[in-house]
């Protein structure tokens, strides 16, 4: 069976465009519904008129960004039975579980509670208004969550055993697969770093508002709210991060030596604050032996000794494996095993895919006998299975520059948010004479999809070839589809989210130009 | 007695949503937004672009994915 290479890129440039366009507004409909639901209780307890107006401004925004965004990743799931449909079927029990029951809740609590919250103003009480709103944003909440279990998985596969009768991965356990460490984390990263961009946009256009000099009560209040909320969540942010690095550390090393640009590993090892990388030095990353050519034009290290190691193992003497380190293999694992080199977890894995055909084969003829054998090799060597569709070691090398430039991207960001809000929280009464201040504070608002963004890169490119980490390589989840059909579709969806982003785009200035009075 | 305080219940919710729709001035606007939206993904998309690549039972989906995954696979550019 020959694989189009391009085919594999060209499905994962699809995937990759739709997933970045939905990204769009996940995030601000996470962030920016916490803080709308925060005024709305500010102006429940304090029953003020005046939060109640600002709750309902921002509710407008709120309810532009929800109409826009609402069923982007419905795309997303036409593509895994189209573009994907090996993965979709190796996977489908366990990843279509929790994107079920992300298509109930969100279905059924937000368009209840939504209706609610946008038909009910003066219709319902404010209290059933207020919880109506609080449930809003819950519902949206826990969608995020079930769509980041199945993300997770896609990470760190736990919580199931693979069947070869149907050849399909079944779920053993749910709670494995809901509340895995690689989940949990990665849901409370995405959430907080998604309040820290709803702040970052309510303080940009409350700056906006104050360099105009319309709506300036409203604007300041909601900066006020916003920086604090924005500063806890930064904060949250930069520790969640932290945890990921550990959690990366252990589950996905290679995605975490790749985010860091390192190739040959140790203790104590440095944390690299800045680097520019010399273009075509992808070999470097993978080659046999240590001495290559620099692959650093420039490279500015954190001056803390051993800071990689203390975030990867806690430990500055801890132990940080390279890229090349992983393909050799030969190391300790935090569990106390060896690590196995890159040659053997290939061999390892062509022994499972070898076993799963006898299996098939002996299961045709009838031969129990042989169908036992060749289940036994494979339950032995199934974690390695998608190891055998690779060529060579370096196949298991990611793209080291955007994931380092990603990383580092998103990281710097996020330290610049949390300088921000803190910023503005200080300057308080000084802040509407300061129009620097106010002028950063609106240009930070694409920053902020800025550092979203460039997180998924980390996590998605970083752990590249692998659409399932270690069962299932891209090259093997892909379907045999024509490239040129999904260049075609490619296009059409870039000229379809375009059209789509200058409407929501337009709709929202011009909410914004109205202002909170309208 | 149930069953018209059920009914008065279900008329007070329509005539929520409705009241709601009527009332609207930039939901409209919004609302046709998703209309066209959902019309491409579902009567478009759908249909034309992204039809499922297996088909037939389970058995033969399992069967097409086995073979698949099992046949010896050959990078080409």
């Amino acid at each position: 069976m020959e694989i189009d290479t391009s085919l594999v890129d060209w499905s994962r440039a699809q995937f990759a465009l739709t997933a970045m366009y939905h990204w769009v507004f996940v995030p601000l409909t996470l962030g920016l519904g916490v803080l709308v639901a925060i005024m709305e209780t500010l102006s429940y307890a304090k029953r003020s008129e005046f939060w109640k107006d600002t709750s309902r401004f921002w509710a407008k925004l709120f309810g532009i960004n929800f109409a826009v965004g609402v069923a982007t990743g419905i795309i997303l799931e036409f593509q895994f039975g189209t573009n994907w449909s090996n993965y979709s079927w190796f996977v489908g029990d366990i990843f279509g579980a929790p994107l079920a029951i992300e298509g109930i809740v969100a279905f059924f609590m937000e368009s209840t509670f939504l209706a609610v919250m946008f038909f009910g103003w003066n219709k319902v009480s404010r209290g059933a208004h207020l919880a109506a709103t609080w449930l809003t944003v819950i519902g949206a909440t826990m969608s995020a969550w079930w769509i980041l279990v199945a993300n997770a998985w896609m990470q760190c596969p736990v919580g199931m055993e693979f069947n070869p009768d149907t050849v399909r991965n079944e779920m053993v356990s749910f709670a494995a697969v809901a509340f895995s460490p690689m989940a949990v984390n990665k849901f409370c990263h995405v959430v907080t770093s998604s309040w820290t961009l709803g702040s970052v946009f309510v303080v940009g256009i409350s700056c906006l508002y104050l360099l105009l000099r319309r709506h300036t009560n409203v604007a300041l209040a909601s900066l006020r709210v916003a920086a604090g909320f924005g500063l806890a969540a930064a904060l949250l942010t930069a520790m969640t991060g932290h945890k990921s690095g550990a959690i990366i550390a252990q589950l996905q090393p290679m995605k975490l030596a790749a985010a860091e640009g390192l190739a040959e590993g140790g203790t104590q090892v440095p944390l690299v604050a800045a680097g520019l990388i010399r273009p075509g030095a992808e070999e470097h990353w993978a080659a046999d032996q240590p001495g290559s050519e620099d692959p650093w034009l420039l490279r500015l290290d954190v001056p803390l000794p051993g800071a990689l190691s203390v975030l990867a193992t806690g430990k500055a003497d801890g132990y940080v494996p390279g890229t090349r380190d992983i393909l050799r293999g030969g190391y300790r694992l935090p569990d106390g095993s060896v690590a196995l080199s890159a040659e053997e977890m290939i061999a390892r894995g062509k022994n499972a895919i070898r076993a799963l055909a006898d299996y098939r084969a002996a299961k045709k003829a009838g031969d129990s006998a042989a169908m036992q054998t060749a289940r036994t090799a494979l339950e032995r060597d199934f974690p390695y299975f998608g190891y055998g569709y690779l060529n060579s070691p370096k196949d298991l090398v990611p793209p080291v520059q955007p994931t380092f430039y990603s990383f580092h991207i998103m990281v710097a960001l996020g330290g610049y948010f949390i300088l921000l809000f803190a910023g503005l929280l200080a300057l308080g009464r000084r802040l509407p004479g300061l129009h620097c201040v106010q002028w950063a504070a609106l240009l930070t608002i694409p920053l902020a999809w800025l550092a979203s963004e460039a997180g998924w890169v980390v996590a998605e490119v970083g752990r590249q070839p692998w659409s399932i980490q270690g069962l299932l390589p891209n090259c093997a989840a892909v379907s045999s589809l024509s490239t040129g059909n999904v260049q075609t579709t490619f296009f059409l969806f870039l000229g379809l989210f375009t059209i789509l982003l200058i409407a929501e785009v337009g709709i929202m200035v011009k909410a914004i130009a109205d202002g909170p009075e309208s | 007695m149930q069953v018209f305080s059920a009914m008065s219940l279900l008329r007070r919710i329509a005539r929520f949503y409705l009241d709601g729709f009527r009332s609207m001035r930039l939901g409209r606007k919004l609302w046709a937004l998703i209309i066209i939206k959902l019309i491409i993904i579902f009567a478009v998309l759908r249909f034309f672009f992204f039809t499922p690549s297996l088909s037939g039972t389970a058995e033969q989906k399992s069967n097409t994915v086995s073979e698949r995954l099992t046949a010896p696979r050959t990078p080409t550019k």
